[in-house]
């Protein structure tokens, strides 16, 4: 791991060992290096590291830099990684499992709020309706994520899918009252767990 | 034939893909397939929120495993998004007895419990697979007379470790549209990733990932394109234009969900399956195509 000394200023000791103890992190120490996972992943052009590459990192113990990396926020959850890799390491949870670290300690970077954005709007929507709308989602998102220029470009599309019917301009879709109880007890319970 | 099953339509079956629900509705009935959606569910959350808030999202598919395992039947999902999503929390409840305890736990403050004994099941497997493509091909009334159509997986069906398909080159959707009179065409990109709401995130990566799915449907002769996910569906349907535009390209696919096409062959009339509800208008490729079938 020669290359490893040239960064020893921003290694983090213990950080593999951290991964590993995540959920899906389980075999990340398997990693031969192989590459399948980046050969695979339709994503990887646009990622800072290829998934390969996050691995390396990882096993370096380059925590910082591993959780600034937009690779995570670029997945698109295809799994094909997953299913690829010849050690049956669980890449796509990993991948979740990083977001979330970088989410609670506000590492990710200024170019990944977008999907930042999506993932917090979504489970507000969800924990409040039961129910999730992609009008109330986007419209979320074009005020906090996107930018008011996206919605501008975004709507003719928006206005033939209400001219087709397929989105409403008003009112929503909600589970009963009783369900929307049910879920808080259940989130709540959740809350007071150390997580898995 | 008595099938019946728990139905799940998940949340964008209410608005972008409510023609994929009446279709899948209107087909299940010609089948004498009995779907009983199951009372208040609600949103499995998606990949959106299982990503950041894993056990959270297990908890409240599990809500929807609970609300279903009394009822005795499999819980089935058109959606690819909510069948991982509940497939996942269902496999995970199954293998991990620290998820089993701590779901269990969060369902017990709702006055719920889950014992693992639902089935999660995309709609597409037991159409195939229970129905039978022999007794779908006796039940149609309008062949799709030779229709080159794309089938178009998707990720979230065949993968993870959903164990319906091949991971890389499924082919029951191809059998499924071949067993109505279709001629579904041999190509690269059937379970290449459309990056779903990487639409949203990051427009440019999500669509050139469409652009080449597109290509690789039109390289293959595809006259449309038939998908089983509504963010799929969405995707490939209102990025063409943009698509056309940035690559001086002339696709102009329509994108059918496969109940839609099924419907067609079935028998159901046009105003069941919403044909006239897409960005590109089906009908001319379908009349060229669609020939009467015989009464047998």
């Amino acid at each position: 791991m020669g290359v490893c000394i040239m960064y020893a200023p921003a290694i983090t000791e213990g950080f593999l060992a951290e991964v590993s103890s995540l959920p899906g992190g389980e075999r990340i120490t398997q990693c031969i290096q192989c590459g399948s996972c980046s050969g695979s992943c339709p994503t990887a052009a646009w990622m800072d590291h290829s998934p390969r590459q996050l691995f390396a990192l990882i096993r370096c113990g380059m925590r910082d830099e591993v959780l600034a990396s937009n690779t995570p926020w670029t997945c698109a959850s295809c799994y094909t990684c997953y299913v690829r890799c010849p050690k049956e390491i669980k890449i796509t949870d990993v991948m979740y499992a990083l977001k979330r670290i970088a989410i609670k300690e506000g590492t990710a970077k200024p170019e990944t709020k977008p999907a930042r954005v999506m993932a917090e709007v979504f489970e507000k929507l969800v924990n409040k309706y039961g129910r999730n709308s992609e009008r109330d989602l986007m419209q979320q998102l074009y005020l906090r994520g996107t930018g008011l220029g996206r919605l501008i470009r975004d709507m003719p599309t928006g206005m033939k899918l209400l001219r087709l019917g397929r989105m409403a301009a008003f009112g929503r879709d909600k589970v009963s009252r009783k369900g929307l109880q049910q879920m808080k007890q259940i989130l709540d319970a959740v809350d007071k767990m150390q997580g898995l | 034939m008595g099938l019946a099953y728990t139905y799940y339509p998940g949340c964008s079956v209410g608005a972008t893909s409510v023609w994929y629900d009446r279709s899948l509705r209107a087909v299940a009935k010609a089948l004498d397939v009995e779907l009983h959606e199951l009372e208040d569910w609600n949103c499995c959350g998606a990949t959106a929120y299982m990503s950041v808030r894993e056990l959270q999202s297990f908890c409240i598919s599990s809500r929807n495993l609970a609300l279903a395992e009394p009822l005795g039947r499999d819980l089935v999902t058109p959606c690819n998004a909510c069948f991982v999503v509940l497939h996942k929390a269902n496999r995970y409840f199954h293998d991990d007895p620290n998820v089993r305890e701590k779901v269990n736990k969060a369902l017990a403050a709702a006055g719920l419990h889950y014992n693992g004994t639902v089935r999660v099941r995309h709609a597409l497997d037991p159409l195939v697979n229970d129905v039978g493509l022999d007794t779908m091909t006796e039940h149609v009334k309008r062949s799709l007379g030779g229709l080159k159509v794309a089938a178009y997986y998707g990720c979230q069906l065949v993968r993870p470790d959903t164990g319906l398909d091949s991971k890389d080159y499924p082919v029951i959707l191809d059998q499924l549209l071949a067993s109505l009179g279709a001629e579904p065409v041999d190509w690269a990109m059937k379970a290449r990733c459309c990056g779903a709401s990487l639409i949203v995130s990051r427009e440019d990566v999500a669509r050139d990932l469409i652009g080449d799915i597109l290509q690789s449907a039109a390289d293959a002769g595809a006259e449309a394109i038939a998908t089983l996910c509504p963010m799929c569906h969405i995707n490939l349907e209102t990025q063409m234009t943009r698509i056309n535009s940035e690559r001086g390209t002339n696709f102009d696919f329509p994108v059918l969900f496969f109940t839609q096409l099924m419907g067609v062959a079935l028998g159901v009339p046009d105003a069941e399956l919403g044909l006239d509800k897409g960005f590109i208008d089906p009908r001319p490729v379908l009349e060229r195509r669609v020939t009467e079938v015989p009464v047998r």
